[in-house]
């Protein structure tokens, strides 16, 4: 009954749209088995999450009312009164922090692996982009609720554009909405964290997607040279698929343990006329830059510290996003790829400082 | 004759594009740019009692829309800076252990006149005028040298 349901179904839609290239192309899908194919499930993950994210978000708005007088009440009636409302905000919050953790896992993976090499360059500059998107739908998001960490946050992210000579002050206060960080600002990170950045998000997103169906996934070298006869490789559909799913399965259940034993907190309410507390800091995955800034003083030679920190970031932004543009070869011979290395340092960094940011060390 | 009545055309069609973009940016631009609002010009603020103010301490004091850092230091002297980091836009706070101004975003001290001594703050805070008068606490804009 159903069966026939089905193909009746099928029979309607196939006469209407020529469903033959797309059973084929998914037929044809296959995903090389390897060693290091684990890397090939952290994009997944992260697509799993985004998808949380708009769900639980949308959940979200129903209650949610931006302002200086609504938004962290409105966050609190979310938490103390709304059915599950604790439960879906905690898992917006703590599946925010897992997207970024997966991004830039699946960034370094990517990173170490070569896959950003010929002919994926723009898939990384994609994804790249994506990443920083995420970054900034988090840091837009972090103020929604209107509390005293957020508002500072927000107050020390915007002023770091402030410092970018020329276009720096105007950006600030497009980003602000006016000089200092207000009601309007509220308002303007609403519209960018719940239209503005989806939306451009969306986009790049499927175009991401789109160059991996293209292009396939990418095969390691050394499992690339060997012959077609030791090569192993199984069906998307439905092998990797179903294995994807089990994964995000597993990954909805860590989410939602989290929640339940570490639900999200909201702090004091911000008030524009109260001192920093102690102990403020961003979201973690901010810390590693909040860190360098405070470590570089006030003036080195005759630039002031903060521009420095920032032109720092900059430049290490736009090579990072160049990557395959510019990646040093290894000479032969050499045992280390120089690019290993510079990916191991970049690590190494992004770890110390964040660490010295909790652990209050260097200081 | 066809090739050159095409490249019209083009520049013509490009030309009327470049002009439609910028009658439809041009808007959008001047929306997302906050209006500037009026702002009341503030000269002075009362901020209390005198005999109510504890000796090394120091409270945010609402000068417009600027918070001003009001502190009594130990010798009994009020003193009155803007209390907004020069390093960041944070807002300092009084550290009675310190007894220096400190701000906890990025580690930033500042001396009882406010001038940047450690830490990241690139420049001093901006100094407000204290009187007292018949023990009430007034800070004001400091007067233009000259």
């Amino acid at each position: 009954m159903a069966a026939r349901a089905r193909s009746k179904l099928y029979a309607w839609l196939h006469e209407r749209f020529d469903l033959d290239p797309l059973l084929t192309y998914m037929r044809h899908k296959r995903v090389p088995v390897h060693r290091q194919m684990v890397w090939y499930y952290l994009g997944g993950v992260t697509l799993f999450l985004f998808a949380v994210q708009i769900f639980t978000g949308i959940l979200l708005l129903f209650y949610y009312q931006p302002g200086v007088d609504s938004g962290h009440e409105s966050v609190r009636f979310i938490m103390d009164q709304v059915s599950f409302g604790w439960l879906f905000r905690s898992v917006h919050s703590w599946a925010a922090n897992l997207m970024v953790f997966f991004a830039f896992l699946h960034m370094f993976s990517t990173f170490f692996t070569r896959a950003y090499r010929k002919p994926r360059e723009l898939t990384w500059m994609s994804g790249f982009v994506l990443l920083l998107l995420v970054m900034g739908l988090g840091f837009s998001g972090y103020l929604l609720p209107w509390d005293e960490l957020a508002f500072f946050a927000t107050k020390v992210g915007t002023d770091i554009v402030g410092v970018v000579p020329l276009v720096g002050e105007p950006l600030k206060e497009l980003l602000r909405g006016g000089p200092d960080v207000s009601g309007a600002t509220l308002s303007r990170f609403y519209a960018f964290h719940v239209a503005l950045l989806p939306a451009i998000f969306t986009i790049i997103l499927v175009l991401h997607l789109l160059f991996v169906q293209r292009q396939g996934m990418h095969v390691p070298e050394a499992v690339a040279k060997l012959p077609p006869s030791e090569r192993k490789e199984i069906p998307f559909f439905p092998n990797f698929l179903l294995k994807d799913a089990l994964l995000w399965l597993v990954v909805l259940n860590v989410l939602l343990y989290l929640a339940v034993f570490w639900p999200a907190e909201v702090g004091l309410k911000a008030d524009p006329f109260s001192p920093a507390p102690e102990g403020i800091r961003p979201e973690w995955y901010f810390v590693f830059m909040f860190q360098t800034l405070k470590l570089i003083p006030g003036h080195v030679v005759f630039i002031e510290g903060e521009l420095l920190g920032v032109l720092f970031f900059a430049v290490i932004t736009v090579a990072w996003l160049l990557v395959p543009f510019w990646e040093i070869k290894a000479r032969p011979g050499r045992k280390v790829r120089p690019m290993v290395i510079v990916g191991v340092i970049a690590l190494v960094y992004i770890v110390i400082m964040t660490a010295a940011g909790y652990l209050g060390g260097l200081e | 004759m066809a090739e050159t009545r095409r490249k019209f055309l083009n520049v013509l069609i490009g030309g009327a594009l470049l002009g439609w973009l910028g009658s439809v940016l041009y808007p959008v631009l001047s929306f997302l740019r906050p209006p500037r609002l009026a702002e009341a010009n503030v000269n002075s603020v009362k901020a209390g009692l005198a005999s109510d103010f504890a000796v090394n301490s120091g409270q945010i004091v609402k000068f417009g829309r600027t918070p001003v850092m009001l502190i009594r230091t130990d010798t009994g002297e009020f003193r009155a800076f803007e209390a907004t980091c020069t390093h960041l836009d944070c807002i300092v706070q009084y550290r009675s252990d310190l007894k220096h101004l400190w701000c906890a975003c990025h580690n930033g001290h500042y001396d009882l006149q406010g001038r940047n001594i450690s830490g990241p703050p690139p420049r001093p805070l901006a100094p407000f005028t204290v009187n007292v008068v018949n023990d009430e606490i007034i800070v004001s804009k400091p007067q233009p040298v000259g």
